[in-house]
C-alpha cells in the first residue's frame, strides 16, 4: 500500500535518482503506444462480434420462413392454404407474404438487378414472426405436410447456428489477443526492468551505500516505467479510437467491417486500457525488480 | 567481532577478535590485498562474515534483514577510496542523497545542508555535477555524504589516497572535529604520515592486519 502511495504521489526526488536517458524507457513508451493501439482494435473487433452475433440471434430467433413451391397452377390456392393454417396457429403474432419487389431485392446480390422473376418458377415466401410464447415447431410441421404439402417451414437453425457461432469465435480471437498482447507487455517489462537494473549498476551500489532499501531503489525505476507505460498507452488508445472513429461509415462498409466501432460504455476502455498498463507494468517491474535486487549482492 | 573470519573461496581474514567503542578512532593499517576493506564492508554490512561473531550497535550480523543493512549503514557514514556518486546529480543533491533516501520529504529536520557546504568548504560547488570536480573536492563531498546523517560511526576507505597531502590534511582535521563530536572514526590508509599527523591532534589507536587477523599496533607508529 505504502509503495502505490509512494508512486502515486509526486517525489520529484525519487524521479531524480535513476538517469532519464536509455532506451528501456522509449521502447516502453511506443512499444506500450503500439500494443495499446492493437488492444483498442481487438476489443473493438470483439465487441462488434459480439454485437453481430446477438443480433443474429435475437432477430433470427423469433422468425420463420414458410416457402410454398407448388406448379404455378396451384401456387395461389396452396399460398392460400397456407395463409389460412397460420392464421389458425397459436403463438404467431404475425404473417406477412413477401411482395414480388421483396423476392426481387432477396436476389439481387446473386443475379443482379431487375432480375425479372414473373418469368421464372418462383416460390412463393411467407415471413413469420412468433409472439413470446412462440408456436409448436412440430405441430405446423406436421400440419403444413398434410394441408400444404408444398410449403416447407425455414425456422433459420440451419444456418443461424454456424452465423452465430462464428461471430463468437471472432468474440473470443479478440479477447484471446488482448490477453496475448498483455503476456507481450509483461513479458517486455520483466526484459526492460532487468535491462535497466543491469544498466544502472553504479546507481544502485551508491543508493545502497547510503542506506536504500530494495524498496525505494525499485521504486524508483518501477515508477518511472509504470509512468512511461500509461502515457505510451494512453497515445495508443487515443490513435485506435481515432482510427476507429474516422473509419467508413457503415454504408460504406464491407460485411467484415460492420460495426466495428466502440459504443456507448464501451469507449470506457479507453480509460481502463491505459490504466490497466499502468497495473501490469507497475506489478511487473516491481516483482522483476525485487527480485533482480534480491539477487545482487 | 569474536573469531570473525571472512573469505573469498580462499580465506583472507580469520581469528578477527577486536571491539571498537562509541567515540574511538582508529586507523586500520596493512599492505595492499591485505582485508582492510574488507574489514570495513563487514562493518557496514556489504559482507557478511563466513564465521565467527559480528555485531554493530549490538545486533548480530547472522541476523541481519536485507531493510536492516540499508537501516545500519544509515547510521554508519562510508567514504571510499573512489568516492561513488550519482553522475547526473550535482554535489549538493549527492550529498542530500541519504536523506532523501530515508526520509523521502523535506530536509527541514536533518543536518543544514548549506551549512554542511560550508563546512567542507564546497558551497561554491554545489551545483556542479561529480565529474567536473577535483579530487580533493569529491572526498570533501563523499564524507559530507557520509554525515549528513549524522551517523554514530565513519568509516573511511582510503580517503587520502587519490589528494595531494595538504588535502589530506584538510579531509583528516574534519574527521578529527567529527571524532570531538563524538563520533566513531574507522579510516584504512597505508599512509603513516597520515597517522602520525592524526595521533599529534587525537587519541588515535592503530590496527595492523597481518597473517589475515588484526592486531592492535604498538607505539612505534
Amino acid at each position: 500500500m505504502a509503495s502505490i502511495k509512494n508512486i502515486l504521489l509526486p517525489d520529484r526526488y525519487v524521479n531524480q535518482v535513476v538517469p532519464t536517458n536509455g532506451f528501456t524507457t522509449l521502447l516502453t513508451f511506443f512499444t506500450s503506444a503500439a500494443m495499446a493501439f492493437l488492444i483498442v482494435f481487438s476489443l473493438a473487433m470483439s465487441f462488434a462480434a459480439d454485437r453481430l452475433a446477438q443480433s443474429w440471434s435475437d432477430s433470427l430467433a423469433n422468425s420463420a420462413t414458410l416457402r410454398v413451391s407448388a406448379p404455378l397452377a396451384d401456387l395461389e390456392s396452396q399460398t392460400e392454404a397456407a395463409l389460412n393454417v397460420l392464421s389458425n396457429t397459436k403463438g404467431i403474432a404475425s404473417y406477412r407474404l413477401l411482395k414480388a419487389e421483396e423476392q426481387q431485392a432477396l436476389l439481387e446480390p446473386w443475379f443482379g438487378p431487375k432480375v425479372p422473376i414473373s418469368n421464372l418458377p418462383m416460390p412463393r415466401l411467407i415471413s413469420i414472426e412468433e409472439d413470446e410464447n412462440g408456436y409448436d415447431r412440430v405441430g405446423l410441421r406436421l400440419r403444413l405436410a398434410a394441408e400444404v404439402p408444398s410449403a416447407v417451414l425455414d425456422d433459420h437453425t440451419r444456418w443461424r447456428e454456424p452465423l452465430v457461432k462464428a461471430a463468437y469465435r471472432i468474440w473470443f480471437l479478440g479477447w484471446l489477443s488482448i490477453g496475448l498482447v498483455f503476456f507481450i507487455v509483461i513479458s517486455m517489462m520483466s526484459v526492460v526492468t532487468r535491462a535497466a537494473l543491469s544498466s544502472n549498476k553504479k546507481v544502485i551500489e551508491v543508493l545502497r551505500l547510503v542506506g536504500a532499501t530494495d524498496q525505494y531503489i525499485a521504486s524508483a525505476f518501477v515508477r518511472k516505467f509504470a509512468f512511461r507505460a500509461f502515457f505510451g498507452s494512453m497515445l495508443g488508445a487515443f490513435g485506435a479510437s481515432m482510427t476507429l472513429f474516422l473509419l467508413p461509415s457503415e454504408a460504406d462498409q464491407t460485411v467484415i467491417l460492420a460495426g466495428l466501432r466502440l459504443e456507448g460504455f464501451e469507449w470506457s476502455w479507453l480509460i481502463f486500457v491505459p490504466l490497466s498498463f499502468f497495473v501490469f507494468t507497475f506489478l511487473t517491474a516491481r516483482i522483476a525488480s525485487l527480485s533482480i535486487l534480491r539477487s545482487l549482492t | 567481532m569474536k573469531s570473525v573470519a571472512y573469505s573469498y573461496g580462499e580465506e583472507l581474514l580469520s581469528e578477527l577478535d577486536i571491539s571498537i567503542s562509541q567515540g574511538s578512532f582508529y586507523f586500520l593499517t596493512g599492505p595492499s590485498g591485505s582485508g582492510k576493506t574488507t574489514f570495513l564492508k563487514m562493518c557496514y554490512g556489504s559482507l557478511i562474515p563466513t564465521s565467527g561473531k559480528l555485531s554493530v550497535f549490538g545486533k548480530d550480523s547472522s541476523v541481519w534483514s536485507r531493510d536492516e543493512i540499508a537501516y545500519l549503514r544509515r547510521k554508519i557514514g562510508v567514504v571510499h577510496q573512489d568516492c561513488q556518486f550519482l553522475d547526473h546529480l550535482n554535489v549538493a543533491d549527492n550529498i542530500a542523497l541519504p536523506i532523501r533516501v530515508s526520509a523521502r520529504n523535506s530536509l527541514s529536520d536533518s543536518v543544514n545542508l548549506k551549512e554542511l557546504l560550508n563546512w567542507v568548504g564546497l558551497s561554491h560547488r554545489s551545483k556542479a555535477l561529480p565529474p567536473e570536480l577535483s579530487g580533493g573536492e569529491r572526498q570533501r563531498a563523499a564524507l559530507a555524504r557520509a554525515i549528513i546523517m549524522s551517523p554514530d560511526v565513519i568509516l573511511a576507505d582510503e580517503p587520502t589516497g587519490n589528494i595531494d597531502w595538504e588535502m589530506s590534511q584538510r579531509l583528516i582535521r574534519l574527521l578529527i572535529e567529527l571524532n570531538h563530536m563524538g563520533k566513531t572514526v574507522v579510516i584504512a590508509t597505508h599512509d603513516l604520515n597520515l597517522i602520525r599527523f592524526t595521533k599529534a591532534s587525537v587519541q588515535a589507536r592503530v590496527l595492523r592486519i597481518s597473517n589475515k587477523t588484526v592486531q592492535l599496533a604498538g607505539s612505534d607508529l
